[in-house]
């Protein structure tokens, strides 16, 4: 795993643990209270997270290696005919 | 009675879609078990999603806000959001590389081979289906109360009862056979296929259905013109213990973050992530994962704080039990239609749990053990046959067991998960450390059960001196440090004992075989 990923999920954890929110009863748009406010962001930053994952650090070899799969079997398929 | 018509046309629809389904079989064990691995990136999100989300996600997620207030949100669902994706990353991906190139259906499979150890096999199969036994019980179990609190009323003369809550509904032996021959029927007739693609319609129907009753029930509570300001107007009735988490351990709330690790050693999500067409398919359920569960659990959770505040009528009073907080709210405050199409969410989310769970233990009932020791020739229509014949016989086994109602199964839940995420460490290791090695493994394995044991006895005791299975749910570690105790959930033992012998142990015994390396690590 890049490190620049390990420190995004570390850094994500992290948050998770939001002591600094844990008494606070504010609410955000006058509704929501800041504690749950706060994970729905986490959330959505996990999303963030493994968008950059999947675009980054996506292995490469298992694309390849199931390009070449699909590609011997077509080949196979075609033999067979 | 018109819950009950909607009931009985949500099902219908799915048997049509099962039989659907089955008429894209092609006639394989491979297509029967894996779909052929030909599941792309919506319908592989929608499957992995329906199942990890169990009638949990709607009922479960609304009761514990309504006890613990909203730190439910962070201890349960955006921890999930982090950590499923995790491995759906980091273990999913390459299992499902592993899966296609040497032709696994079951885990159990990938560790024989990984390992060079039959035995593992012979270990891991019992834990397995002893962990997703309970699992499957509680959603047979949940689906009967749920058809007899919504179809109340209906059926006065033909079941009634001393409670008017459940008076003239359909009894939950009832409800609960009517489920599981709707989910074995399209298991049986579509496999994983149709399984998929039950999983994702019914994914649809209660994120769908969610959203809808959020609004509704705020609009009926609120009782102003429009829907803001009903939100504002609930959202300031909330006291400040169920806005805030005055009274959660935050050691608890941090120890709770290796429960959702469990996904990893799930054998039902093993055999969802083979079913992926390629790897590239997992990009968007790796993604959109987080975002799917917040979705669904912030109306639930925003639901069951609300419930907790003077807004709610007076009469009828409140249900006793958490869970079934969101049934009432929604038969008292949203009518019958909305009622009869909210259970139908509610049955689509234990629905999309019980299928693929159903479909594993027949996948491994057949590979594991019929097709490992005793029949290693059976063709494919063989195959297929024994899948089918496993199939009726664990949908059998746990609706009798269900009939029984265990009073504990449901306080065993985080205990199936703990016993999962205690296992993560093996999982995690057999793909990314080359020196583990068969004895650590089963040291791994070994020392699970002893911790879990021993925790799980303790919590046992607890309950037996209680009178009542709540110390069984509410079990936690105390540690005292510098005079201040720290709760902590077990899961944190269990897993550092598993992980610490699996290191241990496989330092101190022979390496792996160098082929057996060659095969699952890149030189």
């Amino acid at each position: 795993m890049p490190r620049s990923l390990f420190a995004m999920i570390l850094t994500l954890l992290v948050l998770h643990q939001d002591n600094w929110f844990w008494t606070d009863d504010r609410l955000v748009f006058g509704f929501m209270p800041i504690g749950l406010f706060y994970h729905a962001c986490i959330s959505i930053a996990a999303s963030c997270v493994w968008f950059y994952a999947v675009i980054q650090c996506w292995p490469a070899d298992l694309e390849t290696s199931n390009l070449e799969s699909e590609t011997e079997a077509k080949v196979t398929e075609g033999g067979a005919s | 009675m018109i819950q009950f018509w909607i009931i009985s046309g949500y099902l219908s629809l799915l048997l049509l879609l099962g039989l659907f389904a089955s008429r894209l079989f092609r006639g394989t064990s491979s297509d029967y078990m894996l779909a052929s691995h030909s599941i792309g990136p919506f319908l592989l999100l929608m499957s992995l999603f329906g199942t990890t989300m169990t009638a949990f996600a709607l009922v479960g997620s609304t009761g514990e806000a309504f006890k613990e207030g909203i730190g439910v949100y962070g201890m349960l669902a955006s921890s999930s959001g982090i950590i499923h994706s995790l491995c759906f990353f980091l273990l999913g991906v390459k299992l499902w590389g592993f899966g296609k190139r040497y032709g696994y259906r079951t885990q159990i499979q990938f560790f024989r081979d990984r390992l060079d150890s039959d035995g593992i096999g012979l270990l891991l199969f019992p834990i397995l289906v002893g962990l997703v036994i309970p699992y499957l019980l509680i959603g047979v179990i949940s689906s009967g109360v749920v058809m007899q609190t919504m179809t109340a009323g209906a059926f006065p003369d033909l079941f009634p009862t001393e409670t008017i809550a459940t008076s003239g509904g359909l009894p939950p032996w009832l409800g609960s056979l009517m489920i599981c021959l709707v989910v074995l029927t399209y298991v049986f007739f579509g496999g994983m296929r149709g399984t998929a693609w039950a999983n994702a319609f019914q994914t649809v129907v209660f994120m769908v259905l969610g959203i809808v009753t959020f609004g509704v029930i705020a609009n009926k509570l609120g009782g102003q013109e429009n829907l803001w300001e009903n939100l504002r107007l609930l959202g300031e009735a909330v006291s400040e213990n169920k806005a805030a988490r005055g009274d959660m351990s935050k050691t608890k709330f941090f120890t709770y973050l290796l429960v959702p690790l469990s996904v990893g050693m799930f054998p039902h999500l093993f055999q969802h992530w083979l079913t992926a067409k390629s790897a590239g398919s997992f990009k968007l359920p790796v993604v959109a994962h987080p975002i799917f569960i917040m979705i669904v659990w912030v109306p639930c959770v925003l639901i069951g704080v609300w419930a907790t505040t003077g807004l709610l009528p007076a009469k009828p009073p409140l249900p006793g039990n958490p869970n079934a907080i969101l049934p009432f709210l929604v038969k008292t405050q949203a009518g019958p239609v909305l009622g009869g199409f909210l259970t139908a969410g509610i049955l689509a989310a234990i629905m999309s749990s019980l299928d693929s769970q159903f479909l594993c233990l027949g996948t491994m009932f057949t590979n594991d053990i019929v097709g490992h020791y005793f029949r290693r020739d059976a063709n494919d229509q063989s195959q297929i046959k024994l899948a089918r014949g496993f199939i009726i016989g664990v949908v059998a086994v746990t609706y009798v067991l269900s009939l029984f109602k265990p009073p504990s199964v449901f306080a065993l839940g985080v205990w199936c998960f703990s016993g999962f995420s205690a296992l993560f460490p093996l999982a995690f290791a057999a793909l990314y450390w080359r020196r583990l090695t068969k004895w650590g493994a089963y040291a791994a394995v070994l020392a699970t059960i002893a911790a879990w044991g021993y925790f799980f006895s303790d919590a046992v005791g607890r309950a037996i001196t209680a009178g009542n299975p709540g110390p069984i749910r509410t079990y936690t570690l105390d540690l005292t440090l510098g005079g201040e105790t720290y709760e902590v959930m077990p899961v944190a033992a269990i897993f550092l004992a598993s992980l610490v012998a699996m290191i241990g142990v496989s330092l101190v015994t022979r390496p792996p075989k160098q082929e057996t390396l060659q095969k699952f690590f890149a030189p």
